[in-house]
């Protein structure tokens, strides 16, 4: 009885955090005159869902979401190999010096990555790496707590399948490859999950690192719409929804995933 | 025989040793190139003047003088004091976060949908979600003051453009998304506790208040320090919000240091004095982390 009591406070408590959403959904569905009536009409009472996102998706949005599909998915394939290459190296292999390796690479998770984003901008620009795409790639590719996190399921992993793979001939990739990797295959779908979402809403980088409009990003783009159109919050809210509607889907499907990844200790970053 | 079969695993050792080094270098290559170097870069422009517009020829070697500016600049100072403010949001954060934690965990149905709903405005575009906050907190239009007047509030805060409530808006929407994040990772926490523990107490008669005081909170206190650490670190990187929301404003009422090292940096284009800021950022969170590490001895229980 007490758990259905509590269930409803959950429940009172939980509006809180989904209202926003609900108001942004509805709002993006409203003609512009509707959008301070107050009481507020959850439901429309007038519809202009069509207009509204077509208006959006019209002008150059199409362009900035292609863009950030292209960098995201790039990015998180190179960070996600990168990282269980790594990952499997400081766990399954022995080579000299790999744990003051290890230890560096922890002491450089302590930098907070404004720290270097001064001289970051500089070499960038010393490589002609400014404003282009290859650039913010780059700038999201290597990341610490993907090999932390891949180290983890790596060490779950039984050494002597990787034995018996060596004892058949198998070279270091191949084993890593064909045996270790595909053993881990949730870790790996739980960590890119979770790259995509934290690529997917960069804004710093592209903000510091991108100048022409028609490389830009979604999270630039909205932006740049906000300014572009001013005041029309319906339009503004249609932006905002299509923004976070890849995060949606990609958290409706690895909604397990997730969850567990941030579980195990995934910080931001 | 026996002279081969070493050779043999000596050839072994060194290829595997090789491997090792290809396998790590994709990511060491990344490190040293984009973070050691950049910050080994940013400790030696912070005792420069310079403009990298102007080119190199134009560097000039400043010794301290920026830091000795930066305790007189006003607003960086204000930066730094609203870091140190939007601390609090951590705490206040983690206790809501493990009381609702608990709930989730133990005493309320659909616990999977819960999680899901509080987890939302962590996993979504912190840009987007600006902007719905930006026309929520409209003060005039906006529906949290439509819905003030309504139960009789006269004169409402102007929340996000007003001096005395910009600030507390912000670390409002900061508390909204970090606490899914929170209530996840108490959540994990929270299930780890073996449950004999709780069995054993409730046959010595303990009450909820008593298995919480002396079960549950030295027990999820690993999990209370990462959070508490990773959180204040959290809090000094905030920028996307501000950026979206504030720009530091009113009157500077909002900035905080990386906003100030961003506008130095990349709109006045001083990047030998944005380097000092970055410094003095990377020794707060140095601190701060070393501080905690030595606190952990006394009061986590592993």
């Amino acid at each position: 009885m007490s758990k259905l009591i509590w269930t409803i406070v959950m429940a009172l408590i939980g509006i809180l955090f989904v209202l926003p959403f609900i108001w942004m959904l509805s709002t993006s569905f409203k003609p512009e005159t509707d959008v301070f009536k107050f009481p507020i009409e959850w439901i429309p009472k007038h519809w202009n869902l069509v207009e509204n996102y077509r208006t959006v998706w019209s002008g150059q949005f199409l362009r900035y979401y292609w863009n950030s599909i292209y960098i995201t998915i790039t990015t998180t394939v190179i960070n996600v190999t990168v990282c269980a290459l790594a990952a499997y190296g400081f766990s399954k292999l022995r080579f000299w010096g790999r744990d003051t390796m290890f230890v560096f690479v922890l002491a450089l998770y302590m930098v907070p990555p404004q720290a270097s984003l001064v001289p970051q901008f500089l070499l960038f620009n010393w490589f002609d790496l400014i404003n282009t795409h290859t650039g913010l790639i780059l700038l999201n590719s290597f990341s610490i707590i993907g090999a932390f996190m891949l180290k983890q399921f790596f060490m779950g992993v039984n050494n002597e399948y990787l034995e018996s793979a060596k004892i058949d001939g198998a070279g270091y990739f191949r084993t890593f490859w064909q045996i270790a990797l595909p053993l881990i295959r949730p870790g790996v779908a739980t960590y890119a999950i979770l790259r995509f979402i934290w690529t997917w809403n960069d804004y710093q980088y592209p903000l510091i690192f991108l100048k022409s409009k028609e490389l830009f990003t979604v999270q630039l783009g909205i932006r740049l719409f906000g300014d572009q159109y001013g005041d029309v919050y319906s339009l503004m809210m249609a932006g905002a929804v299509s923004a976070i509607l890849p995060l949606l889907i990609i958290f409706a499907i690895g909604q397990k995933q997730v969850i567990e990844g941030i579980s195990l200790g995934g910080v931001k970053g | 025989m026996k002279q081969s079969k070493k050779s043999l695993q000596l050839s072994m050792g060194i290829k595997e040793q090789i491997a090792g080094y290809l396998f790590v270098t994709p990511l060491m290559l990344g490190l040293i190139i984009l973070s050691l170097i950049p910050v080994i870069g940013s400790l030696l422009l912070s005792f420069t003047n310079w403009n990298f517009v102007a080119g190199i020829g134009a560097m000039k070697f400043a010794g301290l003088g920026n830091f000795e500016k930066l305790i007189h600049d006003s607003v960086f100072m204000k930066s730094l004091v609203n870091n140190l403010i939007f601390i609090i949001i951590v705490p206040v954060t983690m206790i809501v976060a493990l009381f609702l934690a608990i709930l989730i965990d133990k005493h309320i149905y659909m616990k999977g949908f819960f999680k899901v709903v509080y987890f939302l405005p962590y996993i979504s575009s912190i840009v987007a979600i600006a902007m719905v906050w930006q026309v929520l907190f409209h003060p005039s239009l906006g529906p949290v003051n439509n819905l003030l007047i309504s139960l009789g509030v006269d004169n409402p805060p102007k929340w996000l453009a007003d001096i005395d409530y910009a600030l507390p808006s912000l670390m409002m929407i900061q508390l909204w998304i970090m606490l899914g994040y929170n209530i996840i990772i108490y959540i994990a926490g929270l299930q780890s506790i073996p449950k004999d523990l709780y069995e054993a107490s409730e046959i010595d008669g303990a009450n909820a208040w008593v298995k919480f005081r002396s079960i549950t909170l030295p027990c999820v206190s690993p999990t209370t320090f990462f959070l508490l650490v990773t959180g204040i670190i959290g809090t000094f990187k905030i920028f996307d919000l501000i950026q979206v929301l504030t720009q530091g404003g009113p009157a500077n009422s909002t900035t905080v240091i990386v906003y100030e090292l961003y506008d130095t940096a990349f709109n006045q284009l001083k990047t030998g004095y944005a380097s000092s800021m970055a410094l003095v950022l990377f020794v707060i969170c140095l601190i701060i982390t070393t501080l905690q590490m030595l606190a952990q001895k006394k009061w986590v229980n592993y």
